[in-house]
């Protein structure tokens, strides 16, 4: 019995890094206690973090598949779980249990594309596991853009990585926005939507959004204006979740699943959805 | 049978939509047989005609309703209370959970309702029709030609068989007569338990409580569980549970339930009618009113709106708590 | 067939007994059916079913799914699974023993649930033919023939004597321990009771009940519907329905911390509750008309969509009798379907 495997129970990890992003998201390196990465993972895949006594959460791994050395998950503070990650030190371990939900389809549909990422703050983690995917194997893809924003410079998760090599690839425009004026920041300032808005993409690519419900809510808008089709937009729904896979019914919506069945959806697959996610 | 009629009921409350009184009627709502009634918003005299209904199953109390759909209503909402649910009533008026101006309160007379479990057990399942005929229930079932006689009073539910009063504490407009407080057996039941060894009493309870299903129909039927947000329901108190673990959750769920209502039920019965594993909840309850009445003189929850409850009243007469501590001592 | 009669009863539980465990209904102190561990003296109740339903074999209402030891930032995950021991439930109804493949449907689904699996594999469901349906059934709505239940063992009980046959391996090897008490016979007498009980079938008042409107696709059309509102309006939001459910499995993981470890253990959840949907950072469904809309929708619509049309409901009227306000599958089928007064 207990040699079959049950993706219930969760296997030991290690956070070996603590990396403060912004002042309230720290992004935690995690390995196993002998030094390797959990397990493999595809680009929008989540997994479930926990602290046996403080609770169980579904937190996006924010690493690239492509690194085989370990795995990454940018946390936001904002509950029980992420609270006591927070306070967490390096060397503390927890449990790991996934990946678990569809992933995107990086190597099918976004084959050969022109990709345009969006996103606002916090939700650059699903898609840096992506982005950071699509440069590794940058000859698969057409010309990538990406738009992120949060509400100050100091909000920007993964700032170093995206200007220290984000920006200097070939063929990836970056385009950074915060929502109001601050001192040091000569950069764009406005909210994300309007942002897309106004550097009006072409409609050739495939656009990615993730970020708040609000703003994904008016970006979908906004592209819908430029002329993009809903076949050509993805993004992530985030529900409670507890089993990660299909069972425990609490993000069922319509007959889709959420943990299962995405996190990552086509807007066209949202829109046959009831209105309750 | 129910002294007043269908067809009175469903006149008054026609009239009262008719003539603007109210804009709604809180009523029961005929189900698929003549047992499974839903309570029910009718807003127009078309519903009413077609849906309203009032016979021996109409056990329900609607006070408890009155919180929300009084926070939602604009208009007055007509209710029918039956003398029990008065108490219920008062009781909500006393902790200020309802809006009294927006309710409209017709008191009318109930001679016991029918507990279709009991009836089962009488006649088995297969029952297809129940009609009221004087002092009886003539009951239809699948496998008998014809329908069986029934007394009514074999069959009434618990809190019927021991009513505690058939007057009305509180209304609008009396549609019948009123009647008096009843002299009723009610603590006869807990004093055989009180009679019992520590040993029989711990085994009588658990072997009630070890039923629960954590379904929590008691908590939210209950016309004195009205908390916005139930200790049982907040994962951040330590006793959040949603399934009985072991056996002493099970306890402590009711233990402590029965202790929060405790000087505030009114000992309408709902609980122990709406328990999918009858459990007599109620017996609980009213240990704690028999225990408030002997300790404190005797005090009927809802009674009189406004009333204070001995345990939040105090008087230099209080019994000291060390001699109720005594008393429990010989007691046990 | 075998045929084993009245007076060998407490000699064939015995038997059963001693190689598996063995579960029967019996009559409670309130006079009400459940399932309990056979013990000598013990006496197959005669009630249709059982108050609780049967899921509670495969999904109990709680159980532990492992333990972990801390030691300042060390964790260790203790495995505590067993392999079950073998079991047989005997005398499940139809409805129930469909109930068991509805759930199927979810824990062995990929990734298999361990240890929904590791129960089901070890037992044999004995199930017995329904001779006196009660007013609140409608499993023939669902294609059930409570006539002829499924099962390892399907069985027809007669005052005198009950009748088997066995339906797959493990219900053979079970007729086989009993051979010392059965006795081989023709089908008369199931054949009888199974006319006899057509033709109650045909009077029950629930009869007609169509499931047509329902099913795959559908979502669309019901999700919207203004009738919502009305079916919930005095939903009390407790859990009793989902509770007493034979198919509903949501479920929760939760912990408890003993002070030397933590218990990680599900246990039954409720799409009724409040709760059920609550992240940190809000609820999807807030009221309780959105959630009493969940329940049904998953039943009608979204379980048939991913699982080839099957309903998640077997009509065994458990949430008939038991619903506090008398609010049920069959009112919402009959409102949203548009056959209110049939």
């Amino acid at each position: 019995m207990r040699n079959v495997n049950d993706t219930l129970i969760p296997v030991v990890g290690v956070i070996t890094d603590i990396r403060i992003d912004t002042p309230d998201i720290k992004t935690f390196r995690v390995l196993t206690p002998d030094g390797k990465k959990p397990f493999d993972h595809r680009p929008g895949q989540c997994a479930m973090l926990s602290i046996p006594g403080v609770g169980e959460a579904m937190f996006s791994i924010t690493s690239s598949p492509t690194n085989t050395e370990y795995m990454e998950f940018s946390i936001k503070k904002c509950g029980c779980v992420t609270d006591w990650l927070h306070a967490a030190e390096v060397g503390q371990q927890l449990t790991v249990r996934g990946p678990y939900g569809k992933p995107f389809p990086v190597d099918d549909e976004f084959a050969g594309e022109n990709l345009l990422f969006i996103a606002g703050g916090v939700g650059l983690a699903p898609l840096r596991s992506v982005i950071n995917y699509c440069r590794h194997y940058r000859d698969r893809y057409g010309k990538i853009d990406i738009v992120y924003g949060s509400r100050s410079k100091d909000d920007l998760l993964d700032y170093e990585e995206i200007i220290e090599e984000w920006t200097k690839d070939t063929g990836v425009d970056v385009h950074l926005t915060i929502d109001n004026p601050q001192e040091g920041w000569d950069g764009h300032v406005g909210f994300v939507p309007n942002f897309v808005k106004e550097l009006g993409f072409e409609t050739n690519k495939t656009a990615i959004i993730c970020g708040p419900p609000i703003m994904i809510k008016f970006t979908l808008d906004g592209l819908v204006a430029l002329g993009f089709e809903k076949t050509q937009i993805y993004t992530t729904l985030e529900l409670k979740m507890k089993c990660g896979v299909g069972k425990c019914g609490r993000c069922n919506v319509g007959a889709k699943y959420v943990c299962k069945d995405g996190p990552v959806f086509r807007m066209d697959e949202i829109s046959e959805l009831p209105d309750e996610y | 049978m129910q002294k007043i009629t269908r067809e009175t009921l469903i006149e008054k409350a026609s009239g009262l939509i008719s003539n603007g009184t109210v804009t709604s009627v809180l009523g029961w709502k005929r189900g698929e047989f003549d047992y499974d009634i839903t309570p029910a918003i009718f807003e127009t005299v078309e519903e009413i005609t077609k849906d309203f209904v009032w016979n021996d199953f109409c056990g329900a109390n609607f006070s408890k309703y009155l919180i929300s759909k009084t926070s939602k209503s604009e208009g007055k909402i007509l209710v029918f209370l039956k003398p029990c649910d008065t108490y219920s009533f008062n009781q909500l008026l006393t902790e200020h959970r309802f809006d009294r101006e927006k309710v409209y309160a017709v008191g009318i007379p109930c001679e016991g309702m029918a507990d279709i479990t009991k009836i089962k057990a009488t006649v088995n399942d297969g029952i297809v029709k129940i009609d009221a005929d004087g002092e009886n229930l003539l009951v239809t079932t699948l496998y008998d030609d014809d329908a069986k006689v029934i007394k009514t009073s074999d069959v009434l539910a618990e809190r019927c068989v021991n009513c505690k009063s058939k007057k009305h504490v509180a209304f609008d407009e009396l549609l019948g007569e009123t009647g008096e407080v009843i002299d009723s057996d009610r603590f006869d039941e807990v004093a055989k338990i009180e009679a019992m060894t520590p040993d029989e009493r711990f085994a009588f309870w658990q072997n009630e409580l070890s039923k629960c299903i954590r379904c929590n129909a008691c908590r939210d039927v209950c016309p004195a569980c009205t908390c916005e947000k139930c200790v049982f329901d907040n994962p951040q108190s330590p006793v959040e549970n949603k399934a009985p673990t072991n056996e002493f959750e099970e306890k402590m769920f009711h233990i402590i339930r029965a202790f929060h209502v405790a000087g505030r039920c009114t000992d309408c019965g709902e609980c122990s009618r709406v328990c999918p594993q009858n459990i007599p909840l109620h017996l609980l309850n009213r240990k704690f009113i028999k225990d408030i009445n002997e300790l404190y003189g005797d005090y009927q929850a809802g009674a009189e709106e406004g009333s204070r409850a001995p345990l939040v009243d105090y008087t230099l007469d209080d019994i000291e708590p060390s001699d109720a501590v005594n008393r429990r001592d010989t007691d046990a | 067939m075998l045929k084993i009669t009245a007076d060998k009863f407490p000699q064939m539980f015995g038997a059963i007994n001693e190689s598996m465990s063995l579960y029967l209904p019996v009559d409670r102190s309130d006079g009400k059916a459940e399932f309990k561990k056979w013990q000598e003296g013990d006496v197959w109740s005669d009630a249709l079913n059982t108050e609780r339903s049967a899921k509670d074999f495969f999904f109990p209402q709680s159980e532990n799914l492992m333990k972990f030891k801390m030691e300042g930032k060390s964790i260790e995950v203790i495995d505590i699974r067993d392999e079950n021991e073998d079991f047989v439930i005997f005398g499940a109804r139809g409805c129930d023993v469909r109930s068991f493949d509805i759930l199927d449907r979810v824990f062995l689904a990929d990734p298999v649930d361990s240890f929904y699996k590791n129960r089901r594999e070890h037992a044999t469901v004995v199930s017995v033919a329904c001779s006196r349906p009660a007013e609140t059934c409608f499993c023939s709505s669902f294609g059930i023939d409570c006539t002829n239940p499924a099962g390892d063992v399907t069985l027809w009980r007669e005052a005198d004597a009950i009748y088997m046959e066995a339906n797959t391996e493990k219900g053979d090897a079970l007729l086989e321990k009993l051979s010392a008490f059965s006795e081989e016979c023709d089908t008369k007498a199931v054949d009888a009771q199974k006319e006899k009980t057509a033709k109650i079938l045909s009077k029950l008042p629930l009869k007609d009940l169509g499931t047509d409107a329902f099913g795959s696709g559908k979502t669309k059309e019901f999700f919207d519907s203004p009738l919502w509102s009305a079916l919930s309006e005095s939903c009390l939001g407790c859990g009793t329905c989902t509770f007493v459910c034979p198919t509903c499995q949501c479920y929760d993981i939760k912990e408890f911390n003993t002070g030397s470890e933590v218990i990680r253990y599900r246990c039954w959840d409720s799409c009724m509750y409040s709760d059920f949907t609550r992240m940190a950072h809000g609820n999807n469904r807030n009221s309780q008309v959105e959630r009493f809309r969940q329940r049904f929708m998953h039943k009608l619509v979204y379980y048939p969509e991913n699982n080839d049309g099957i309903f998640s409901c077997v009509g065994c009227g458990r949430c008939l009798s038991k619903c506090p306000i008398s609010m049920n599958i069959v009112k919402v089928m009959k409102a949203l379907g548009g056959n209110e007064n049939a």
